[in-house]
């Protein structure tokens, strides 16, 4: 028998499903290949916080059990996945990347990962992330730095970073350690690690994937989406993802479309819009030919380019910068070194100076730095002010959005506005780091499906992404036009393996 | 508007963060700093918008009121709520002393 266990792992959802489906391989093959992948590269990038190769290994043999009855294998059978440590797993270790909840093993399953178990997928283990999910470069984890598999073409050997905060997602993803991953989407964190990678994500509508079983970080925003290698796995993955939970209140009661079956990349009939705003002065010369680029791609596929305004553009981070801290400051209330998580109980200490020590000692840098924020915006005498005005400038990008989409049915525009920086080269100016999300966050604010893909590289032989904004509940238009760049894309580079 | 070591040692409180002397100091310029630029949004005419309260139109949801409606988040749970305690006690959260 020919080694197929190096070939296995460049294999993406739909190849896997359909080869496990034909019988050309088994899914035990499958994972043991991503399982030793997984093992091998831990040291060196950090992916994993644990990895659960038997948990991978029991749900490939569940699968080839399937198939040996002649039974339906599901829409993700035969898959190995990485999942974002923030999705609680029975039993199995969620930490959101913290102190806090070191050690704690969730007596409940997440909804998004529960359905995606029940549609044949398997766990390689919990992914690194930033703290609580909060930061743009997986530098804020209490379980270490997560290094992206990419390195600059310069010679140099500086470690970078994978985007954040689904960092591990997308470095697994990038370095073969698994076909695709859960990633959650606040304010970029599924799309501008995929622009860092070269990998490919979307956050859908705001809704569409139950929050319930996901640790909370600013529930208005949250979404959990898939990341992979390609738009038609984004696609399967998001269908096994999705769905109404009457478990979640703000879950979207609606079917869910079959939007893998749909897919084309034939753009004849559809407007593109170009936000004037995101062509913002200093622009990085790649990023703006990447996205020229993009644009020729789509009106190669037949699309009519527009021109759109959406004029809080500008507001759109301090925006996010007032509303995430403050639904942090209130959904990270719950760790109280009560019910779960740490406790530091010093001696002699009440219950007040319980409470006090073990969020100190629970929580990292930059948590506690939204922590007050959002505390401070929400507190009397500021709240109208900082928290009331926020919530109106929300409404307004919203409405810009909407305006625009009576003009154009998906907008193009650049992911992040570089490609991967260092290590360490943003850590030391909060707002510098901020502004990586500067292109993802409006969508965020306003609810709307967004998705990267792979653009190119650029002169330093690193990915850069473009993103597609859609309308509510156009998932489908978003994938389409993100197939259309993908097919002219064509990008096929991935890191040389140094790890 | 700007805060000063007592404001943030005013918020950590709220926060229930306790933070030395020497982090308030570092944390007042980081937090001005984001401060200041949070503050732009005060140049924005919102004088006839309404703040925004669901991103996605959606109508909050009653359920039936049945006992254990859902069985994963019903009741008879009590070692299941209880695992990951740090300190669970005859079936309760333990916790210090309260009352004098």
């Amino acid at each position: 028998m020919p080694d197929t266990s190096n070939s296995l792992t460049e294999l993406g959802v739909a190849q896997i499903r359909d080869g496990v489906a034909n019988g050309d391989f088994s899914a035990v093959e499958v994972a043991e290949a991503f399982n030793a992948n997984v093992a091998a590269a831990q040291e060196a990038l950090n992916a994993f916080i644990i990895a659960t190769p038997e948990k991978a290994i029991e749900a490939a043999q569940a699968t080839d059990a399937k198939r040996a009855r002649g039974e339906a294998l599901g829409k993700m059978g035969g898959v190995p996945i990485g999942m974002k440590d923030l999705f609680a797993t029975f039993d199995v270790q969620t930490t959101a990347a913290s102190h806090m909840l070191e050690g704690f093993k969730p007596q409940y399953e997440s909804t998004v990962s529960q359905k995606l178990w029940d549609a044949g997928a398997g766990m390689l283990g919990k992914l690194n992330l930033d703290q609580f999910a909060m930061g743009s470069s997986n530098e804020t984890s209490y379980f270490g730095n997560v290094i992206s598999p990419w390195k600059r073409n310069d010679g140099g050997n500086a470690a970078l970073a994978p985007g954040g905060s689904s960092g591990g997602s997308s470095s697994a993803l990038a370095a073969r350690l698994c076909p695709a991953a859960t990633g959650t989407d606040t304010g970029g964190s599924i799309r501008q690690p995929a622009a860092f990678t070269g990998t490919t994500g979307i956050k859908p509508t705001y809704g569409r994937c139950s929050r319930w079983g996901v640790v909370a970080f600013a529930s208005s925003l949250d979404q959990a989406g898939p990341m992979a290698r390609s738009v038609q796995d984004c696609a399967i993955m998001l269908e096994a993802m999705a769905g109404f939970d009457a478990k979640d209140s703000t879950s979207l009661d609606l079917p869910v479309p079959n939007w893998e079956a749909a897919l084309s990349g034939d753009m004849k009939g559809k407007k593109v819009g170009i936000p004037k705003e995101y062509r913002v002065e200093g622009l990085d010369d790649d990023v703006a030919k990447s996205w020229d680029d993009g644009i020729a791609w789509l009106k190669d596929a037949g699309a009519e380019i527009v021109e759109i305004s959406l004029p809080h553009t500008k507001y759109a981070l301090p925006t996010y910068y007032i509303i995430a801290p403050a639904e942090a400051s209130s959904n990270l209330a719950r760790y109280d070194g009560v019910r779960y998580g740490l406790r530091d109980l010093p001696d002699g200490a009440n219950l007040q100076d319980m409470y006090a020590a073990t969020r100190a000692a629970g929580f990292g840098p930059e948590v506690k730095r939204r922590i007050l924020i959002g505390t401070y915006v929400l507190s009397a005498g500021f709240y109208d002010a900082y928290y009331t005005q926020a919530q109106k400038v929300r409404a307004l990008i919203a409405q810009d959005f909407a305006k625009a989409f009576e003009q154009c049915d998906v907008i193009l525009a650049p992911t992040a506005p570089s490609a991967a920086f260092g290590l360490g080269e943003n850590v030391d100016d909060p707002l510098k780091m901020y502004l990586n999300d500067v292109f993802a966050v409006p969508a965020s604010l306003a609810g709307l499906p967004a998705m990267s893909v792979p653009a190119g590289l650029n002169r330093e032989g690193l990915p850069l992404g473009l993103q597609v904004i859609g309308k509510a509940f156009d998932e489908q238009g978003v994938l389409n036009a993100g197939l259309a760049l993908e097919q002219r894309a064509q990008f096929a580079a991935k890191p040389e393996k140094w790890w | 508007m700007s805060v000063d070591t007592a404001t943030v040692a005013k918020i950590a409180s709220l926060a229930r963060i306790k933070v030395s002397e020497a982090e308030i100091e570092a944390m007042v310029p980081e937090l001005n700093g984001i401060l200041a630029w949070v503050e732009q949004l005060g140049e924005v005419d919102t004088s006839n918008v309404e703040p925004m309260t669901a991103v996605i139109p959606n109508t909050l949801r009653l359920r039936e009121d049945v006992i254990d409606a859902d069985p994963l988040t019903g009741g008879n749970k009590r070692d299941a709520v209880l695992a990951n305690a740090p300190a669970a006690e005859h079936g309760f959260f333990g916790v210090p002393k309260v009352i004098e």
